[in-house]
């Protein structure tokens, strides 16, 4: 009997930067599309199926003694695979519970600071999928900003922290991954923000994000402003938090800036874009810390795990806040769009309210990487 | 429709057994012959298309009808 490794033990490894290695058992198109990654992880790929009863397609690449953590889309053929790669001879292998989907679906809180006025400020790190999320919290309440799917996890913080979730934030409409914000502020009585320009479509009731009406957060209040900034949606909005944190949403990256094209309209929204990145951000203090809603790669997180760099940092070295002037901008944001995210128009018309799919299509739908950046 | 030799019914099986039935079934046929597999698992799709080409088997043929993926795979 092979013995299996939760998500959560993985990704304390990968934000330790532990070595580990992992046989990746999905067929390859799968594996080469989307993949567990860590600056200490060494992954190769062997489908399932040329595993089933032999592993001489292991033989050279895997010694008998190492640790091996086998990993496939859903938990049941690494198991499988583990358990013949023992009856080979291998001494240490572990199978990785739930496979890639528990792996997606895996938030992995870091504490990012305290604040001034007393409350603390998280942020939650989905490993699988490089989204991010925050959670402030200051006496007995807490907002949540860009909160992912699985609300169960905000909760069960809150819950240990001893505060009520009061308010859930969203910068933007998402379309690479289904917002829980919405079923979040239902469970806990909270209530739901929005920036209206995002919420045309919407089926439900909000309240509207909007410059001039700060959020605030316990009775010490950790202030949440609201700073309207387009381009990736019309829509999107950073907010600034006791006045030291940028949370950018979409907009800003560490090593790259929003792609403006999730809802069709790159060609207007890329002079927002630009506006917003090279005018409104650039009147705010150097200092803040940026903190984004998204990473796209695993050298992004720092030595505790989080994702966060100075504003004044960016406009030195992020790649997309180096062009001249409207025009190689334009050439840089257009002549870089990734492919669209899995299922992004069905993601978008879920966080509108329009459609309800079940749980099990709703993780299907977010299956793969976020792909929410410009690749400049 | 091509005539198949057998047919598999992997029907309500979860990953990885539509491939390892698969696997076990087209040694019952014989080469050239078809191999019709149903299945209801999502997965099963990519999986038995990789599956297939990397036997050096032929993927003739695929369908979805009313939720169940059928696939027809001529053995090498």
């Amino acid at each position: 009997m092979s013995q299996s490794i939760a998500t959560k033990e993985l990704a304390l490894r990968i934000v330790n930067q532990e070595e580990t290695f992992i046989l990746d058992v999905r067929n390859t198109d799968d594996f080469d599309d989307w993949k567990i990654e860590g600056e200490s992880v060494e992954i190769i790929n062997e489908p399932y199926f040329n595993l089933i009863d032999e592993v001489d397609a292991l033989a050279g690449r895997i010694n008998k003694n190492q640790e091996v953590i086998v990993v496939c889309a859903r938990g049941n053929s690494s198991k499988m695979a583990a358990e013949t790669m023992e009856e080979a001879g291998f001494t240490n292998v572990y199978d990785l519970e739930g496979g890639m989907q528990a792996w997606s679906q895996h938030l992995e809180p870091v504490k990012i600071a305290d604040l001034s006025e007393g409350g603390s400020l998280y942020q939650f790190v989905r490993l699988g999928k490089g989204c991010l999320s925050y959670m402030a919290v200051s006496e007995q309440e807490a907002a949540v900003i860009d909160a992912n799917r699985m609300t169960d996890v905000y909760e069960r913080f809150a819950q240990e922290k001893g505060v009520t979730i009061k308010h859930t934030i969203d910068t933007h409409l998402h379309a690479d991954h289904i917002s829980g914000s919405r079923q979040l502020a239902e469970n806990t009585g909270g209530s739901y923000h929005l920036p209206p320009k995002d919420a045309g479509e919407v089926t439900f009731d909000y309240k509207p994000l909007e410059e001039d009406h700060d959020i605030t957060v316990g009775n010490t209040t950790i202030k949440v402003h609201p700073l309207y900034s387009p381009g990736h949606t019309i829509g999107s909005t950073s907010l600034i938090i006791d006045q030291q944190y940028l949370l950018t949403g979409d907009i800003l990256f560490l090593k790259s800036i929003g792609r403006p094209d999730l809802a069709g309209k790159a060609d207007d929204w890329v002079g927002d874009l630009r506006e917003t990145l090279y005018s409104r951000y650039k009147k705010l203090s150097d200092e803040l810390i940026v903190l984004p809603a998204h990473y796209s790669s695993v050298e992004e997180l720092g030595e505790d795990g989080s994702v966060q760099a100075k504003l004044g940092d960016l406009y030195q070295r992020n790649a997309g806040l180096q062009a001249e002037d409207e025009q190689s901008f334009r050439d840089m944001v257009t002549e870089n769009l990734p492919p669209q995210p899995n299922e992004h128009e069905t993601i978008r018309q879920t966080n509108m309210g329009k459609i309800n799919p079940e749980v099990e299509e709703q993780r299907e739908m977010e299956t793969g990487p976020n792909r929410c950046a410009v690749n400049a | 429709m091509m005539e198949a030799a057998k047919v598999l019914d992997a029907k309500g099986l979860a990953c990885p057994m539509p491939v390892v039935k698969t696997k076990k079934t087209i040694e019952e046929i014989d080469s050239g012959d078809i191999l019709e597999v149903h299945a209801t698992d999502k997965g099963a799709k990519s999986d038995l298309a990789a599956w297939t080409k990397s036997g050096g088997h032929e993927l003739v043929d695929e369908a979805e009808e009313e939720g169940v993926l059928k696939f027809w795979i001529k053995k090498a």
